[in-house]
């Protein structure tokens, strides 16, 4: 009664796993898949760290239980790369030192893929409106880079 | 050695694993059999505990243990108490210091919301958190002490019976002759200035696994710290190990500020319950922990008064300044006596008397965050300067200009020590040149020129300024080996923890120009007590100028090795060899070139004989610095305020600044750039808020500010460069320095933009719902 097993497709692979259900997406994907790239900054919602991409949409893994992820599709940072090479975000942020810590990195990669797919040329203000989610000391140089890529 | 890599501007070395997501912070670690720890904490301010019982937590599903005091007594110990006057400082002022003892678990009152009462383990936090909601409690609530002035005065309740009041630090300072100066003045001005609490907080919170090996008595601590060794050494005098069966990991680290640089219980209480349990423990501290747990910061309010010619020379200053400490005051002098030493900052005044409580009261504890001490002394000296500056007329880029020391006047002796008891002597810099170059760079004169027509259309802009002088770097040393390995490649350990900064790819480069090999073979690890014995840890901007200047140091050392066993195998004479690009060769030839493998490899003895040299391609430095290095900047903010909803919008934001030599530019932006994003935060948007029972009501990101791209500007930074001598490399910390002036900056530029109104500011955050009172003041006045 209090597990369930839910079956998601994550960066590709398909895995199914039996789970207490008051387990965060964010908690499975961590402990059960060990995809440790999504990160928990806050796990109420507003620091953004935990921002995957399910079924092409961002959502905060914090927020969200895993039950209710049955049968999505999963994107996580983990599965930004293709193999060897970085995917041309990865590379910007790179280049454009877009990254300190890298804590929160994952997630704003996530967001900003999401946002470039709906807004291939997008403007510095959306960029930055885009980044709300996202406090970071990195911030500053984070717009720049998105808006390089 | 040539500078190829220094000052160049290389991509980050550590960053495709943080871009791919498999940099390895504390959380991430998984060990077999690993069990999960939650906190109970004192809702409480101020509370005695009456009765504790854990039986029903401790008989649910999947929990190992409960802890409290009482269980774990043998291992509670004082935590950590720093900041001794050192002997130098303690001749000269005398402070009144008292330090009580806090102990990882609470014995009998909790004197702050957040404080650890028990500690649940079992099988998944979820379950762990299940256990500390079944603790019952008895409290018998106390009188909480919470404002700070009224706390320090008579009458006050007691924070410790035992005290004669909550003053934990005491002292005043005086440098020349203040009464003197004020009784001559043409003009004095005076203001209490109000710099509210806020704190660090690091995205990543704080963590720790630990797993102890009872066959060799060997405990492994995962810690998301800043400082491995100083974990290491209270783990050692805490557990009554020697320090070398205490191996302390700073894995990759999401953040420090100083917040991580603390010494906390949860550091011993988790290897603690390793010990207890036989098992590998994990503590990850979420958010709603973090903000009532990890250290506290800032919080201080000032009576300032400063005296003038009439010609705007600034003749001396008197401060009275309060700092709310929290419930434990584990820092000593280093907060209070920050605030002193850089209260003058670029200013020539040769006239000071500052009286200082820092007071105790039923709070978090405070800890040194990014700036430590020095943005509240900016704060009430850059605001009162631009006071004096209103009261004579004067534009505040005036009165500095009058006032700030020209790179002629250095070396500036104070005539006081500095916290680490040496003299305090400005050693480099120009500030007034400083102060140009950012009045030119923002388009000072442009704005000012603009501003009148703007006003009459109703559109308040207002630019502000605030400048800096920053000891960084403090001593006394930090630690750094550099080695190859057989295949010639180096190795650089060093005692300095990265938490994100991009120690790896700056150190690399200081390494790399020393011995003359590619940066690709350079590897560098940092918060690993195993891999040097003896470190002090980043925080104070000391990084690059301690472990840079020690491993300057060893690889030069080691370069000398190099070179020795290169004569031999090359048969020529030590000064003929050189190194490039990772092969020796002599001078002249060539066709000599051999890898620096080939030295390695012809060193290590064979069956036919001992080698060229000794293999001994190791060296180690602990690099000695005399004091701390001056930096220093200027900041420009320019703002447009809404008089009718009090919302204040940052236009653009500037950065003069002056850390001598630069090991990597984007590097040293991105710091400027994090820390002006945290001074923005303290200047409009972050407080932790405590109701008068000393109840915390900031316990959630959504209570609590924190700035995102959409409220920080773009950041344009200057880069002046003063070389410091105090070092090999000519440079000077600038971890902190952004963090410095955003609120004396943001502040000044939005009571510009509110001149007509007259409206002063005095305290931060200037947010909306405070700006509009005092508009309203103004208005009704
Ligand atoms: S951890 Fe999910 S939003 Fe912060």
């Amino acid at each position: 009664m209090t597990h369930r097993t839910v079956r998601l497709h994550v960066n590709g692979r398909e895995y199914e796993r039996t789970v207490e259900v008051r387990k965060t997406l964010a908690d499975l994907l961590r402990e059960d898949l060990d995809l440790t790239g999504t990160h928990l900054g806050c796990e109420h919602g507003v620091c953004g760290a935990c921002t995957v991409l399910l079924d092409g949409a961002p959502a905060r893994a914090c927020l969200m239980l895993a039950v209710q992820a049955d049968g999505a599709r999963l994107l996580t940072v983990e599965g930004l790369a293709d193999g060897e090479r970085l995917h041309p975000l990865q590379e910007a942020f790179w280049t454009h030192h877009g990254l300190q810590c890298g804590y929160c990195t994952p997630g704003i990669l996530l967001t900003a893929k999401a946002f470039l797919d709906e807004h291939p040329r997008p403007t510095r203000a959306e960029i930055r409106e885009m980044l709300a989610g996202n406090p970071s000391v990195a911030a500053p140089a984070i717009s720049s880079s998105s808006m390089r890529s | 050695m040539g500078a190829k890599y220094f000052g160049a501007a290389v991509r980050r070395v550590e960053d495709p694993r943080y871009l791919r997501g498999e940099a390895r912070y504390v959380d991430d670690i998984k060990l077999p059999g690993m069990v999960h720890a939650a906190f109970l904490r004192s809702p409480h301010a101020h509370a005695r505990i009456t009765r504790i019982d854990t039986t029903r937590a401790a008989a649910m599903p999947g929990v190992a243990r409960v802890f409290t005091f009482a269980d774990l007594a043998r291992f509670m110990k004082p935590l950590p108490l720093f900041g001794a006057p050192p002997p130098g400082l303690a001749a000269r002022v005398s402070f009144t210091m008292r330090q009580t003892t806090q102990y990882g678990l609470c014995k009998d009152v909790a004197r702050y919301v957040g404080e650890i009462v028990a500690m649940a383990v079992a099988d998944s936090r979820y379950r762990a958190e299940d256990a500390v909601d079944a603790i019952e409690v008895g409290w018998e609530p106390l009188p909480a002490v919470v404002d700070m002035v009224t706390a320090s005065e008579p009458g006050s309740p007691l924070m410790y019976a035992d005290w004669p009041d909550n003053v934990a630090v005491g002292f005043t300072h005086a440098i020349g002759d203040a009464d003197a100066a004020f009784t001559a003045a043409d003009v004095v001005v005076r203001e209490r200035f109000r710099v509210q609490r806020y704190v660090g907080m690091p995205i990543e919170p704080r963590g720790v696994v630990a797993t102890y090996e009872r066959r060799d008595g060997t405990l492994t601590t995962w810690n998301s710290t800043q400082v491995a060794h100083w974990v290491q050494q209270g783990l050692a005098a805490a557990l009554e190990m020697p320090p070398h069966k205490i191996r302390v990991i700073a894995p990759d680290v999401g953040g420090g500020f100083g917040t991580k640089a603390a010494g906390y219980a949860e550091d011993a209480l988790i290897p603690i319950a390793a010990i207890v349990l036989g098992r590998p423990v994990k503590w990850a501290e979420d958010r709603r922990e973090h903000m009532m747990a990890a250290a506290h910061a800032r919080h201080q309010v000032h009576d300032i008064a400063l005296a003038a010619r009439r010609d705007g020379t600034i003749l001396a200053v008197r401060d009275r300044v309060w700092l709310d400490v929290g419930a434990y005051n584990s820092w000593g002098i280093v907060l209070p006596y920050n605030t002193v030493a850089h209260l003058l900052g670029p200013y020539r005044i040769r006239n000071l008397h500052v009286a200082f409580k820092a007071v105790v009261t039923n709070k978090t504890p405070n800890a040194p965050y990014r700036g430590a001490g020095r943005p509240e002394a900016v704060f009430a000296m850059d605001r009162a300067v631009d006071c004096l500056a209103r009261r004579m007329g004067l534009d505040p880029a005036e009165i500095r200009r009058r006032n700030y020391l020209r790179g002629d006047e250095l070396p500036w002796d104070l005539g006081m020590p500095y916290r680490d008891g040496n003299p305090l002597v400005y050693d480099s810099g120009d500030f007034r040149a400083g102060l140009e170059a950012a009045l030119r760079a923002a388009r000072y004169d442009e704005f000012r020129r603009a501003q009148p027509a703007l006003r009459e259309r109703g559109i308040y802009r207002g630019i502000g300024l605030s400048g800096y002088v920053e000891g960084t770097a403090i001593g006394p040393y930090e630690s750094a080996s550099v080695r190859l390995d057989l295949a010639g490649r180096v190795v650089v350990v060093t005692g300095a923890c990265s938490s994100g900064q991009g120690h790896e790819t700056s150190f690399a480069q200081v390494a790399a120009d020393v011995l003359s090999v590619p940066l690709e073979w350079v590897t560098v690890i940092g918060g690993d007590t195993s891999a040097v014995p003896f470190g002090v840890g980043t925080f104070a901007s000391r990084s690059a100028v301690t472990a840079g200047s020690s491993i300057h140091d060893a690889a030069t050392a080691l370069r000398e090795k190099i070179i020795r066993a290169a004569a031999t195998l090359l048969e020529a004479a030590p000064a003929d060899i050189a190194i490039e690009d990772g092969r020796v060769l002599v001078r002249g030839a060539p066709a000599s070139a051999v890898p620096l493998a080939r030295v390695v490899q012809a060193s290590i003895p064979t069956f036919a004989g001992p080698g060229v040299a000794s293999p001994d391609f190791e060296a180690t430095a602990y690099h000695h610095v005399p004091t701390v290095t001056w930096a220093s900047a200027v900041h420009v903010a320019q703002v447009e305020v809404d008089p009718e909803t009090g919302v204040v919008a940052l236009l653009a934001y500037l950065v003069a600044h002056d850390c001598g030599k630069v090991i990597n530019p984007p590097i040293v932006d991105g710091q400027v750039h994090g820390g002006v994003a945290q001074g923005v935060g303290g200047a409009l948007y972050e407080e932790m808020v405590y109701d008068e029972g000393g109840q915390l009501l900031t316990g959630s990101l959504m209570d609590y500010l924190l700035p995102t791209a959409m409220e920080l500007p773009p950041i344009e930074t200057v880069h002046l460069e003063h070389p410091s001598a105090r070092n090999p490399l000519g440079i000077k910390g600038v971890g902190e320095g952004g963090a410095i002036s955003p609120p004396a900056a943001i502040a000044n530029a939005i009571e510009d933009a509110l001149a007509p109104l007259g409206v002063r500011i005095t305290e931060t955050p200037v947010t909306p719902a405070r700006l509009l009172a005092l508009i309203g003041a103004k208005k009704t006045a």
